[in-house]
């Protein structure tokens, strides 16, 4: 009796012998664990406590990032989110995106896009200036 | 099928926010004016249901998120799979609701 061989189409790369997508994999979790936490106390202090999305202003942010710990917060926040968020939209052009050249260009453009959002967030929490704003009461600014 | 068909949907959605999100929060270096004109916007009504539909993604994002690590990494995971999928619909809910009266009786109250 001829029994036939389901025939597996070849990974699209077999390039890399590497563990990067065993390290992705656990990063996502390593990371969306932390970010549970991070993401939903900002949402909690930001949009609930206080006067909520009424109360976010400049004087609002000045008043957090004139402390270290919500530097820190929002720093830690940024870049695991953008990282898991890149890494998450790496993998949807992976699957969606059947071309060589496709998958090229989206995820040339994704690192790109990400490159910026890391960078520019991270110079403005760091070089963020609470006292540009002349009617500040902060004591930093007195 | 649909949890992870969703996760998706809900991770592109906050992918696309958060790359606006540090863009407006930019702002801050540019002036509070500018930084304060653009918050405006988040508390027009209709972007601040907008916004209610936001935290809906990132609730359900989040707790389906943990029921994935719970299935990957807890040896009684896969077996409760669906349980842990009702938990997170009701997990999502109740701190939606809540934060949904809140958020509307704010942005619809000026």
């Amino acid at each position: 009796m001829a029994t036939s061989t389901p025939v597996i189409q070849a990974p699209r790369n077999l390039a890399s012998k590497s563990n990067f997508e065993l390290y992705s994999w656990l990063f996502m979790r390593l990371s969306g664990v932390l970010l549970v936490f991070l993401v939903l106390a900002h949402l909690f202090v930001n949009l609930m406590l206080g006067d909520g999305i009424d109360g976010v202003d400049f004087a609002f942010v000045a008043g957090k990032w004139s402390s270290p710990f919500w530097q820190t917060w929002d720093l830690l926040m940024l870049w695991l989110a953008q990282l898991h968020g890149t890494n998450g939209l790496r993998t949807i052009i992976n699957d969606y995106a059947e071309r060589d050249g496709t998958r090229f260009w989206l995820k040339s453009l994704l690192y790109l896009a990400s490159i910026v959002v890391i960078v520019l967030g991270t110079l403005v929490i760091f070089t963020f200036d609470p006292c540009i704003d002349p009617d500040s009461t902060l004591s930093v600014c007195q | 099928m649909w949890s992870w068909v969703a996760h998706r949907v809900t991770g592109v959605l906050i992918f696309f926010f958060l790359f606006a999100h540090v863009l407006d929060t930019a702002l801050v270096r540019v002036s509070p004016e500018a930084y304060n004109d653009v918050m405006g916007t988040y508390k027009n009504p209709l972007v601040g249901l907008l916004e209610a539909g936001l935290v809906a993604a990132v609730l359900f994002h989040a707790f389906n998120g943990l029921r994935v690590v719970l299935i990957d990494f807890w040896s009684q995971g896969p077996r409760y799979q669906r349980q842990l999928s009702y938990g997170v619909i009701a997990v999502s809910f109740l701190l939606f609701v809540p934060f949904v009266i809140r958020h509307l009786t704010i942005v619809f109250g000026h």
